[in-house]
Formats: structure tokens, C-alpha cells, sequence
């Protein structure tokens, strides 16, 4: 008998490698697939009817020169950067906190999880509401200013996702060994010192996940923008998603949009893999990795 | 990867907070701040929700209606939303079955063979999560119509459980991963198949893995907005969703209206959540996992 502890090089019954099939195709036809043909359709003029016919270099041409991009892509990664700030600290504190077991620590995180029942329509709605100017609460045109339709995006998707990730945090911090708060409070470590010293380096691979989610999932708050400021006032707030989806579903310059799809990929791509470098992502392959 | 609903540790960590048991101010504070932000807007939803139309305008939304009413929730109800929620409910039930049937024996083979193809398969999936819906939608939009399948609930499900299915793969190859070898070895020494080791073992010992895909796809399904406004048009396709976007438009100033169909909306999840906390929240806390 081998013992358990051994890296399992497989004998006996292995499942044949077909019962992968299925499911590898499927995910390759309805996602990477379009991926790829994103990139062809990039190099092709297409309205929608008929067929895309090459043009070669011309929407990248475009792109390139495109102020309305430079300014889209400054958007984006100011919202993604202060979403991730204010939805990491406010869940990782969140988190942590509700990790101990008291009850009204339970009956509360019940209370906090309550918003992300809704869909992202359903909140960007709510907000819309919430945020008019005759109707609301605060009786101003926060969404008439570039700063307010800003924060507002980003109170939004906080809002939303916040006891998402308080969760993930939550399930983190109840996994930190005990003994190691104990041997600290025998050296004389108070709470914060305690906090920074290990509940903090305990969390980084919970952290990484968080965050890897966040910052895809931040790309996708094309809900919360159509619904609240349609990218406005002016196109203050058109992050990627939505300047793809004006050039595609309104302009009709399928091209164009696939040009900025492509992009779009490279830089989640790109943001994603530095994550993965910077914090070893791999992480999430073993569940019994680390201590 | 936790099971949902078990205790996360043995009864040992009770002890833990014999730690921290000092009253710990700054972060009840904290705690009760963020329960304002939960509450004030759900509050200030509930309370508009029934106020009358007429009253609506210039009214502070935080003062609870003087005259409450339920016409706005029957406005919303008259004008097809139980039609758009049978589909979102549809739309969910076809991306949990596909994503089940999928990557269950896909993370089986993933976990359980060394081979070039299927540790190949894995990071496909790894790479997947990465992959932003918004980046696919115009070449999935010429695939759908090549395949005569826009306008129809199908161009929403296929994809949605497509997208669905790189976070899927790696919660359930986390929980498999935890399946003892021993476990594989009495029953190959009883001569089971590999098939009948998916059925009878890793399936069942996948319970809790299981559940966090299921709640994870059907919220996917639940949240989808882009895929419906792409790939459909007509009110026979229409998820719950689109509706609610549709009703912007259609209640135009009649706020009130709007915001009851925000708090039907969250009725039946609502509903769920209150008999499957356990195991919606212990699902989704597995997620982060270490």
C-alpha cells in the first residue's frame, strides 16, 4: 500500500480522458472560439447583415487614434483601481471581523448579504432611483457631475459585491491557525499587532483571489453604467465595455467593436497574469497548499 | 473547499475568541456604519415602493409613506413580470444542468489523470476566468445568428453556462482534490470501473462542491443582463432582467412603479436565501477558499 501522503501516480481504474470532451468542447465553442474570431473580426468592416469583409489595418488604424479610447481606458482603470480599494478594505475588515462566532456577529453578516441577492440590473436601478434629483435621497444632480456619476459607479458595485467578498474573507480568516494568536498573545501582541502581523499575511492568498475576481469583475459594470449614466455626463464614465458595446449595438460598426473587444481581453489578460506572477495564483490549484 | 453547512473547523476553535474577547469598539462601529449603508437604500426602496404616484415627486424618499398602497406592485405584475421571471427561472435550471453534467466528470478527469491533455484541459480553465463576457459579445452575436438561434432563450443559455463554467471547474476540482486516494484504491480492488467510481463515489463525496456550482451558475444565470440584451429582442425570450431595464422606459417618471418591480424582483432569491442560508452563504464562502 502506498501511503497517502505519496503524489499519487495513478494506477488502477483511470476515467478515460472522453468524459473531459464534452465539456472542453463546449466551453472552447462558446468562448474561446469567439475570442479568437473577435480578433478576425477586428481586421473587418461588418454592420451586422450580410457578411464581414476584410479591411485590413483600418480599425486599428482607428483605435489608435481614437481620443474617446485614451480617455475610456483612463476611466476604466480609475474605477477598477478605487473599486478594488474600497471593496478590499471594507470586506477584508468585514471579514475578519465577522469571523469570530457571536451571534449578533452572525445575525448581522445574515443583514449584510442581503444586497447581493439582487441582480446588478435590479441595484443600478435601485440607485437610479435613489440618486434623482427630484425623486431620491440626496436632492442633487449627483449624477450630472463627472466626479458623482464616478463615485457613484463605484459606491454602486461596492455595494453589490462587498458581502460577496466579505464572504471570501470571512471563510480566510476562520482557517488562520489559533495557536498562532496564541503564541502572540504570550509574546504580549495587542489586537492590532496581532491584525498586521497575522491575520493580514494569513489572508494574502484570500486576498488574491479576492482581487483577481474583483478586477475581472470590475471590466463587467457595464449594468451598472448603461443603467446609471449611459457613460455620461458626456462620456466621462464610458469604461471598455460599454464604448464596445455603443460602437457594436448603436453604431453598428461591428469592426470597430471587435477591435475594442480584443483589446478589452489583452488588458484583463495582462492585469490578470501580473496578479498571478506578483502572488502565485496557483494557489487556488491545491486546496491543501500552504502551512 | 468547506461543505456547505458543516462547521468550518473542529469544535476546538471555539476557543479562539477566549483571544480576542475584549470588546473591540472601533470595529462594531464599523460593523454598525456598514449596516446603515445595507439598510438605508433597501429601507428607502421598500418605503417608495408604496408610495402613491402623485406623491412621489419633491418627497424626502426616507420618510415612510403617509397614504401606503400596493397599485404600484400590481402595475408591475400586470405588465408581464411573471412571464420574465418564468424564464430567468427556466434560463437558470438549463446553465445549473448543463454546468453540472459538463464539469463534473470534466474536473474527475482533470484531478484524476496525469496527462499532457488534461492538465492542458485544467489551464484552459484557469486562463477562462479571466475571459470578459464584453469581449465576446460581437463574435458570439454573428455565431448566434449563424446558428438561427437569436430571439430564443437557447442564445442565452448556452453561453451563460459556457461563462459559467472556468469558476465551476476549479470549485469542483478543489473539493476532489480532498477525496482520499484510499477511497479509490478499496473500490478498484473491488473491481469498480472508473465510471462507477464517478457515480459512487466522487459524485456523492462531491456534495458540497456540487451545491457551491449550483448556487454559483443559477446566480450567474439570476445576475446575466449583456447576453439577454444581445442575443434577444422579442418579449417571448425576455429574462427578468431585461424586464426590469424594459420598465425604465415603460413607467418613464413613475419611480414608485420602478422600485416595486426592484423589490419583486428580489422576492423569490430572497425567498431561497431564507431557507438555504447555510448553505448559499457556506457555499459561496468556499469560493475564496485558502
Amino acid at each position: 500500500m502506498r501511503s497517502r501522503s505519496s503524489p499519487r501516480p495513478y494506477r488502477g481504474a483511470s476515467p478515460h480522458a472522453l468524459l473531459a470532451v464534452p465539456g472542453v468542447l463546449f466551453f472552447v465553442f462558446f468562448a474561446v472560439a469567439p475570442m479568437v474570431l473577435a480578433v478576425y473580426l477586428s481586421f473587418t468592416t461588418w454592420n451586422g447583415l450580410g457578411d464581414p469583409k476584410p479591411v485590413g489595418l483600418a480599425n486599428w488604424d482607428k483605435l489608435l487614434h481614437d481620443s474617446r479610447l485614451t480617455q475610456s481606458l483612463t476611466v476604466t482603470v480609475l474605477l477598477t483601481v478605487t473599486s478594488w480599494a474600497f471593496q478590499t478594505v471594507v470586506s477584508l475588515l468585514l471579514g475578519v471581523w465577522a469571523a469570530g462566532r457571536q451571534r449578533n456577529r452572525a445575525i448581522l453578516s445574515a443583514i449584510f448579504f442581503v444586497p447581493f441577492l439582487l441582480s446588478s440590473t435590479a441595484i443600478a436601478l435601485l440607485f437610479y432611483a435613489l440618486l434623482d434629483p427630484n425623486f431620491g435621497i440626496i436632492h442633487q444632480d449627483t449624477l450630472g457631475s463627472t466626479s458623482g456619476a464616478f463615485l457613484a459607479i463605484v459606491f454602486v458595485g461596492g455595494w453589490q459585491f462587498i458581502p460577496f467578498h466579505t464572504l471570501i474573507y470571512q471563510g480566510g480568516a476562520r482557517q488562520i491557525p489559533e495557536v498562532l494568536y496564541q503564541a502572540a498573545a504570550i509574546d504580549g501582541a495587542g489586537r492590532y499587532r496581532q491584525f498586521f502581523s497575522i491575520t493580514l499575511p494569513q489572508l494574502r492568498n484570500t486576498a488574491t483571489t479576492s482581487s483577481v475576481l474583483m478586477i475581472v469583475g470590475s471590466l463587467t459594470y457595464f449594468e451598472t453604467v448603461l443603467i446609471l449614466t449611459q457613460g455620461g455626463p458626456g462620456t466621462d464614465t464610458a469604461i471598455l465595455p460599454y464604448l464596445m458595446y455603443e460602437a457594436g449595438f448603436k453604431s453598428y460598426d461591428f469592426g470597430y467593436a471587435s477591435a475594442i473587444a480584443t483589446f478589452l481581453v489583452v488588458i484583463a489578460t495582462a492585469l490578470s497574469l501580473v496578479l498571478v506572477r506578483l502572488t502565485g495564483f496557483g494557489a487556488m490549484r491545491s486546496t491543501r497548499e500552504g502551512m | 473547499m468547506k461543505t456547505a453547512g458543516e462547521p468550518v473547523e473542529p469544535p476546538r476553535t471555539r476557543r479562539r475568541r477566549h483571544w480576542t474577547k475584549r470588546p473591540n469598539p472601533v470595529a462594531g462601529l464599523g460593523s454598525l456604519l456598514w449596516l446603515a449603508v445595507v439598510i438605508i437604500p433597501i429601507y428607502a426602496m421598500i418605503s417608495a415602493s408604496l408610495t402613491r404616484q402623485d406623491k412621489a415627486l419633491g418627497n424626502n424618499a426616507l420618510k415612510p409613506p403617509t397614504d401606503p398602497t400596493f397599485a404600484n406592485y400590481n402595475t408591475v405584475l400586470h405588465n408581464g413580470f411573471g412571464h420574465f421571471l418564468a424564464n430567468t427561472a427556466l434560463v437558470a435550471a438549463a446553465v445549473v444542468g448543463i454546468v453540472l453534467v459538463l464539469c463534473v466528470p470534466l474536473a474527475y478527469v482533470a484531478v484524476r489523470t496525469r496527462t499532457v491533455w488534461s492538465s492542458g484541459a485544467f489551464r484552459l480553465f484557469l486562463m477562462g476566468v479571466a475571459i470578459p463576457a464584453q469581449a465576446v459579445v460581437v463574435p458570439l452575436y454573428l455565431m448566434i445568428a449563424k446558428l438561427n438561434l437569436y430571439d430564443s432563450l437557447l442564445a442565452v443559455i448556452l453561453p451563460t453556462a459556457a461563462f459559467a463554467m472556468p469558476v465551476s471547474v476549479l470549485i469542483l476540482t478543489g473539493t476532489l482534490r480532498d477525496i482520499s486516494e484510499d477511497l479509490y484504491e478499496a473500490m478498484a480492488l473491488d473491481g469498480a470501473s472508473a465510471t462507477r467510481m464517478l457515480f459512487q463515489l466522487v459524485i456523492p463525496m462531491t456534495k458540497g462542491g456540487i451545491s457551491t456550482v449550483v448556487i454559483y451558475a443559477a446566480l450567474q444565470a439570476w445576475n446575466g443582463f449583456l447576453f439577454p440584451l444581445i442575443f434577444t429582442q422579442s418579449d417571448g425570450p425576455r429574462v427578468l432582467t431585461l424586464g426590469l431595464f424594459n420598465y425604465v422606459s415603460q413607467f418613464g417618471v413613475n419611480i414608485p412603479a420602478l422600485l416595486a418591480s426592484v423589490v419583486l424582483s428580489g422576492i423569490p432569491i430572497f425567498a431561497v436565501y431564507l431557507v438555504a442560508r447555510r448553505a448559499l452563504v457556506g457555499g459561496l464562502m468556499g469560493v475564496g477558499g485558502k
